[in-house]
């Protein structure tokens, strides 16, 4: 399957990935938004959480509001999600987000405009097998 | 409707209004005897002073109820109110409600927490309560449908079945416009046994998404199933818009969601290393409780038992299906709602059926099963299977059952008492022909569905017993059945149970590990204040519409490291940000405890309006004291010996065993007397357990009407 795979190694911490994440799916410029977020260690080097897909979350969902499409990717039906962010909490990557300004949860589905527009190139949408957690994908 | 044909007996149009910050409002009041319906107004007073749930019934039994009504008077009422933030999915344990009435075991108010969907659907309905008073003069259905704008008496018709496994489908057939609407509606019910026992219970289903099927869960205690049938109420059935997360308008939904993420992510990373209850509910506490000497096992005469790893966790966790996100309500992560599919139903008038069954949880399995000497894990599903369909309380059942078995062995009963029954600890087929005789209203299971308080007057009347023992064994307080604790080391917990409003239920306090175990309390004004804090802060999930077992079944081990571990301060403050992101109420934790102190208060006065609810009503049998029998002094004689030496100063090896029991007896009854006054002192009580006028004023419930019932008693 797709999933998006990101290069701690080229990472700038520039957070473009994540303006053009909220300006995608929620036509803001706002991280809290964004499906994928950055964050810096203590030595400097950057992280990213976002979702590879792994589904873990798909057998927590009360109301069978996450589901697994054709092409691998976990979406998340929003007509259907009661915001119990019981995936939230089950994710063991942290990529499942949420924001006050709805009820419904939100991840990445790897559309890859982040990779785009990402310009160290440190972020590219991969063939995989196996979900692996953030960073490990490469 | 599909095929619906009942006759509309009375009806109410009405436009659901919006929910505003956990309220719709207004209560929904149902007078089955005339039969009409009215709205009533929620006012600023209510939800400041009583908040909602279990003060909402109390508020409203209260002022429906007179001096002299008893369980069967057609003004008692059946009162169901789920809470301001009942409903909310954000958070796990968010979808209770509590059930009220005056009880046919105590004669004073029983409050019964339950989960499923009924409270929330409810309340999106347009309802804060519903309120159910009056007799039907023929079996009748409440229905309230929201989105068909209306509410209904309907006559029941004849083919409608009684018990709740086979009421629910028709009901679900009946009265569900299609499938769609399935996960919409919800239904309480009872059963043939709340008819023919003062145990009787109450269901509230849910609709299971991925059994596609129904659940229930149960208010279990007090009997208010039997109040339900007494009315000849066959059903409450609501119908509800699809669910969604902010269906309660809350006031700061970013407060909620912060509190889940956090929470869910605690049961995540915790529970499959501490209780394990997402595989196996409740059932952890089995083998826990044995290992501490603390599992009630042949009528709480001993606290362990070599049989109790066949009912241990591990095996409800091979039996339980898994895998299926159990909770009793939406976004309940701890799940301990679990349940066997595919049973087969082995004995009684179902007998080759196959169900689903509900739990075991572990009440049930402490009370059907080791309390009773059974150790079956077949028979304590098939007790618990029917229990629930036929309406009846698995606790007063269990603990009941218990008691007869001990009179039994002990002679006071015999087969020919029994009408053939040989009920010995351990004989499970015994104990279900019991239980299907309550089914039918028949036999020896007629006197047994009184409940022990009046079964230990039958048998003194009746069979010659001698009434001091069966009251020493009989382990029921207020008239309430006890549930499944051996107290005999933890006064706290004694008290816990005795110094109640309800009865002996552990939902008001569970200090045995602090106070046994841990000996965090030991003085009495220590376990006087444990026996105020904790019965409070409990008494506040049931305003509210939330569950316990969230705030200290799973927890992060770092609250080890908190000043107050035992109170877990960093989810009381979840609560906390819930609560005031749901209601927009800024509320601080000495707020909370209040909150509860003036519900707590009103209901002891009411339950002093009844004629009840003062010192005498709180004592409690011996056995959950210290032991009755010889043979229990002897099964820990070691122990005994050593707190005669210890505590009172004398030497056991000069003592005759009866000299010895009657000084345990002598200083635990006494302590007993001690604690009481203590806790009373606590609670702003009289000597005799009466609020004082002072004390009603200060919490702000001192209305005319509530001072006059007091006064009488200063």
């Amino acid at each position: 399957m797709k999933v998006l795979s990101f290069n701690p190694e080229r990472c700038i911490g520039c957070g473009i990935c994540e303006d053009v994440c909220s300006e995608t799916w929620f036509k803001v410029t706002d991280r809290e938004k964004s499906r994928i977020r950055i964050s810096e260690g203590e030595n400097g080097s950057f992280s990213a959480l976002y979702c590879v897909q792994a589904g873990d979350c798909i057998d927590v969902c009360p109301v069978e509001a996450l589901s697994r499409n054709k092409q691998g990717i976990v979406l998340v039906k929003n007509k259907v999600c009661v915001g119990c962010l019981s995936c939230v909490g089950f994710c063991p990557y942290g990529a499942m987000f949420y924001h006050p300004d709805q009820t419904q949860v939100f991840k990445c589905v790897a559309c890859g405009k982040c990779a785009d527009a990402c310009p160290e190139n440190a972020l590219e949408i991969v063939e995989i097998d196996t979900p692996r957690a953030p960073g490990l994908q490469v | 409707m599909s095929d619906k044909t009942t006759t509309i007996l009375a009806e109410f149009a009405y436009t659901p209004p919006a929910v505003e910050r956990g309220y719709a409002g207004q209560t929904l009041y149902v007078d089955v005897s005339t039969p009409s319906i009215a709205a009533k107004p929620v006012t600023e007073e209510m939800k400041e002073k009583f908040i909602g749930g279990r003060g909402f019934d109390l508020w409203l039994l209260w002022h429906g109820v007179k001096d002299g009504t008893r369980w069967d008077s057609p003004e008692n009422e059946v009162v169901i109110s789920s809470g301001p933030c009942g409903g909310i999915t954000q958070y796990p344990g968010s979808g209770k409600s509590i059930a009220a009435a005056i009880s046919p075991l105590t004669d004073v108010m029983i409050d019964s927490n339950v989960g499923g969907h009924f409270g929330p659907y409810l309340k999106f309905a347009g309802w804060d309560a519903i309120e159910v008073q009056g007799k039907a003069d023929q079996e009748v259905i409440v229905f309230i449908d929201a989105p068909g704008g209306k509410v209904t008496v309907e006559a029941a018709p004849a083919d409608a079945p009684t018990d709740t496994h086979l009421l629910g489908h028709w009901l679900l057939e009946h009265y569900a416009p299609s499938a769609d609407d399935y996960p919409q509606m919800s239904f309480v019910t009872a059963g043939t046994g709340s008819e023919h026992t003062r145990m009787g219970c109450l269901n509230f289903s849910l609709y299971d998404r991925k059994r596609q099927d129904l659940r229930y869960k149960q208010a279990g205690r007090g009997g208010i199933g039997t109040v339900l049938r007494d009315k000849k109420v066959k059903a409450l059935v609501v119908r509800s818009f699809p669910i969604s997360g902010d269906m309660n308008a809350p006031a700061d939904l970013s407060k909620l969601q912060a509190a889940g993420a956090s929470i869910h992510k605690e049961v995540a990373t915790f529970d499959p290393v501490q209780n394990h209850m997402r595989t196996s509910g409740t059932t952890y506490l089995v083998q826990i409780m044995d290992d501490y000497d603390l599992l009630p096992v042949h009528n709480f005469k001993f606290g362990r038992h070599p049989d109790t790893p066949k009912i241990k966790r591990e095996v409800w966790e091979e039996l339980l299906t898994q895998g299926l996100p159990d909770g009793c309500w939406y976004g309940c992560t701890v799940a301990c709602a679990h349940a066997v599919d595919g049973y087969e139903v082995k004995t009684g008038p179902y007998q080759g059926q196959t169900v689903i069954v509900d739990g075991p949880e572990y009440e049930t399995v402490a009370g059907c099963g080791s309390n009773c000497g059974i150790f079956e894990p077949w028979a304590i599903l098939e007790i618990n299977f029917y229990c629930d369909t036929y309406g009846i309380d698995t606790i007063s059942f269990g603990t009941g059952m218990a008691f007869a078995m001990e009179c039994y062995e002990a002679g006071v009963l015999d087969a020919e008492k029994t009408g053939g029954l040989e009920l010995t600890f351990g004989n499970a087929e015994a104990a279900l022909e019991v239980l299907h005789q309550m089914g039918r209203g028949e036999g020896f299971g007629l006197i047994f569905g009184q409940g022990i308080r009046r079964m230990k007057a039958y048998f003194a009347e009746h069979f010659g017993a001698d009434p001091q023992f069966v009251q020493d064994i009989g382990m029921e307080n207020k008239g309430l059945e006890y549930s499944e604790y051996l107290t005999k080391e933890s006064l706290a917990q004694q008290g816990g149970y005795g110094l109640t409003n309800k009865g002996p239920q552990h939902d008001e306090a569970w200090l045995i590990f602090m106070d046994m175990v841990n000996n965090e309390l030991p003085t009495f004004e220590a376990k006087a204040e444990a026996l105020h804090y904790f019965p409070m802060w409990r008494t506040w999930f049931g305003l509210c519409g939330f569950c316990k077992l969230p705030w200290n079944d799973v927890v992060d081990p770092k609250n080890k490291l908190s000043p107050e571990p035992q109170k877990i301060m960093h989810h009381v403050e979840n609560y906390r940000q819930i609560f005031m992101g749901v209601t927009g109420r800024e509320i601080d934790y000495d707020d909370i405890i209040t909150q509860s102190e003036r519900v707590y208060n009103l209901q002891r006065v009411l339950n002093i309006r009844l004629g009840k609810g003062l010192r005498e009503h709180d004592a409690i049998p011996y056995r959950s004291a210290g032991p009755v029998t010889e043979e229990e002094y002897l099964s820990r004689q070691e122990r005994y010996d050593t707190q005669l030496r210890e505590w009172l100063g004398l030497n056991p090896d000069e003592m005759t065993l009866a000299e010895k029991m009657a000084a345990h007896r002598e200083y635990r009854m006494d302590r007993y007397e001690k604690l009481t006054d203590a806790v009373y002192a606590r609670r702003g009580w009289t000597a005799d357990g009466v609020p004082t006028p002072e004390h009603l004023k200060k919490l702000g419930i001192d209305y005319p009407d509530v001072l006059a019932v007091v006064e009488k008693h200063l």
